[in-house]
Formats: structure tokens, sequence, C-alpha cells
């Protein structure tokens, strides 16, 4: 049981001064996805076939290359800032939450460059 | 973690007593509410009270109260000023937070069942422990702060639209509804200040004779005090004063985003 009072244990560390600019980058994030999503979307329903030849031969237009690489950074960010919070809401043992954290963003760092060395090399020809 | 099953010693046991209407009852309601004893050293139960409510009045208060008075003295809640406006009697009623005496015993369907605000600690049967709940509301500093020393003569002035703005806010009166009925602040009470606090925040922040804006959102600006709110919106379902805290909540994060940009 702790002695401190109970004003003491809600000031605690005292405030971050963070916060605003993890919401700003959310709200920057989601309105870029509107367009991009919307191009990914039409592109491909615009294609006459969903086979490899016909996707690769689109993604290698450097157009289509450029936003598929804004997209795939746009949308991971967006959302390694949502599944961060979902674990900073849930994730209460320090240890643990640390490790999740860390966890998250080399697991959306590795899936990001995947994404990205994909696309290039597709856009670049090898 | 999380906590999403009460703990061994709060759960609730199935043997709770029942206090059948007496003979002659005209109109007979159920209560199920819940009963806990700290010193007792055994775990919760619900008991079941038989309510005449012909001769009771229309309110949940009222019938809590008959029932201390005539069936079971040992029910222990919180009430004061039986309108409203104190606070006092806030409760999960048919599993929505509100003030007993604002609550029509008409507006439930079926059993009315009656529950301690959501997610505190327990002191005794209805009545939570807001002591962290105070304090984060201390935190907040909820009086006015300024550098221009008062007019020798007089108040300090405020316009008539300026006034409006802290109207609402300021008609708060710190019962716990919207708190103890928002996820955010079950998972995470020690750290988020919760709705009400925050609503209290926003009350001095938009008041325009107060001067210490700046310190007030330098404060707020923090990953779990502020933001940990994300728009759930049941405080303004909870609140019985219909007060909007999730709109205030989202006002100070503007202001935050204004002064970067």
């Amino acid at each position: 049981m702790s002695l401190r009072s109970p004003l003491g244990r809600v000031l605690g560390l005292g405030s971050a001064k963070a916060g605003a600019g993890h919401w700003w980058a959310q709200r920057v994030t989601a309105v870029a996805l509107v367009p991009l999503g919307l191009w990914f979307l039409i592109s491909l329903l615009a294609l006459p076939a969903i086979d490899e030849g016909t996707v690769r031969a689109w993604l290698a237009s450097p157009a289509s290359a450029l936003f598929a690489c804004l997209l795939v950074g746009v949308l991971g960010y967006h959302a390694l800032l949502g599944v961060s919070v979902v674990v900073e809401d849930y994730v209460h043992a320090p240890g643990l939450r640390i490790a999740s954290l860390l966890g998250l963003r080399f697991g959306f760092a590795l899936a990001g460059a995947a994404a990205l060395l994909a696309i290039l090399k597709v856009a670049l020809g090898h | 973690m999380a906590e999403f099953r009460l703990p061994a010693n709060s759960r609730i046991r199935k043997d709770g007593k029942t206090f059948a209407a007496p003979a002659g009852a005209k109109q007979v309601r159920t209560f199920r509410i819940y009963r806990f004893d700290p010193e007792s050293g055994e775990n919760p139960r619900i008991d079941t009270y038989e309510v005449d409510v012909e001769s009771c009045g229309p309110m949940v208060l009222d019938a809590l109260i008959k029932i201390k008075n005539e069936i079971d003295p040992t029910l222990t809640f919180r009430r004061s000023c039986r309108e409203g406006i104190c606070g006092s009697c806030a409760m999960n009623i048919d599993g929505k937070n509100g003030l007993a005496c604002v609550t029509a015993c008409a507006d439930v369907k079926g059993d009315v069942r009656i529950y301690p605000l959501p997610h505190m600690p327990v002191i005794k049967d209805l009545v939570p422990d807001l002591t962290n709940f105070y304090a984060q509301y201390a935190s907040v500093k909820p009086w006015l702060q300024t550098r221009t020393p008062a007019p020798p003569d007089g108040e300090r002035l405020q316009s008539k639209a300026d006034q409006e703005k802290v109207d609402r806010p300021s008609a708060c009166i710190l019962c716990a509804c919207c708190s103890t009925s928002c996820p955010s602040y079950w998972w995470n009470s020690d750290r988020y200040l919760g709705p009400a606090a925050l609503l209290a925040a926003y009350r001095w922040i938009v008041d325009s004779r107060d001067e210490a804006t700046g310190e007030r959102l330098d404060e707020l600006e923090d990953p779990f005090r502020l933001y940990r709110c994300h728009t759930i919106m049941n405080c303004a379902e909870a609140c019985p004063k219909d007060l909007n805290p999730a709109r205030a909540i989202g006002e100070i994060k503007r202001l935050l985003a204004q002064r970067q940009h």
C-alpha cells in the first residue's frame, strides 16, 4: 500500500508534453489514405485481368510505382500509430509493453521495407 | 494487462438473499441490488427486494430509501439532495450510469438492477471509492488563475458571449457517471484523467478571464492524461446533466493542434 497522497499519484511523472504530434500525424495520414486508397482500388478494378503479367505491367509504370510506394508508407505508418495505441491501452506490464511496442515497430519496418523493395523490383525491371 | 474479468474476491456469489413483498402489496416491482461488505470477508452478492411501489415515490432513489427504511437497514448508498444537483446517488441502474434520484422506476423494464458505478473500488454496497476521481479533478487546478490583478473597484468582467462558453461546462456536478462509463477510463484511470476532469479543465481553458490557458494546455498534452480519449462518447450518453465531455475533449485536442500550426 502506497502512502503517497492521491494528488501526488495523479500528478505522477508530470505531463509528457507530447501527443499532439501523434494526433496530427494520425489525421494527416488518414486524409492522405482517402485519395491513395481510392486510386489503388480504381486502378485494380480498371485492369482487364488480375493476373501476374497484367499487374506487373501496370505496376511497372512510374506513376503506379510512385503511388504504390506512397500507399505502403502512409498505410504502414497510419496502422503503426493505431496499433501502438491499442498496445498502450491494454498492455500494462512494463516489460511486455516495451517488448510489444518494439516488436510492432520492427515488424512494420520489415513488412514496409519488403513491400517497397518488391514494388521497386517490378518497377525497375529486375 | 487490462482487467477483463473481475478479481477473484469481487466475483458475485449466487446465494443472494430474497426479501419477499409484504402481504397485501398492490403493485410489486423487483429490485436486484449489488451487496458487498468488505468487513464480512465474503464476496459480493445480489440481493432481491420485492417492493410495493404503490406506497413509494416514483424514482429509483425513493425505492432505495424505502428499502433501507422498511426492509433492510444494512443497504448502503450515498444520497443527499434528491433533485439531481449534488451528484451523490450516481450508480449503475439497468446497465446505465445515472442518478437514482432522477431515474424513474417506470422507465426501467422488468427487474430494476442496481450496481455501483463500474470499475471503481467498492467501499460498501453502492458506495464507490472516488478518491482518485477527486484527485484528478484537483490536478487540473479548477480555479481562476490570473496575472493581472483584480480591478480594485469591482469584479473581473466578461462579455455575455464569453460567459455562455463556460455556462454548460460549469454545470458539471462531479457525479462521476461519465468517467466510470468510459472504457478508456476503466483500463487506464491511473494515468488518463477521464471525461469529468477534462471537462473541468476545458471549463477554465475557455474562460476568457483565465490567464493560464497555455499552462493548462501544457499540463494536458500527454499521451495518457488527454489522448487516451478515443471518442467513444459513452460520457455524453451517460451524463445526467446532458453535458458533452467528449466535445470538450475534442476542443482541447483542437486547441493543442492549433497552437502548433
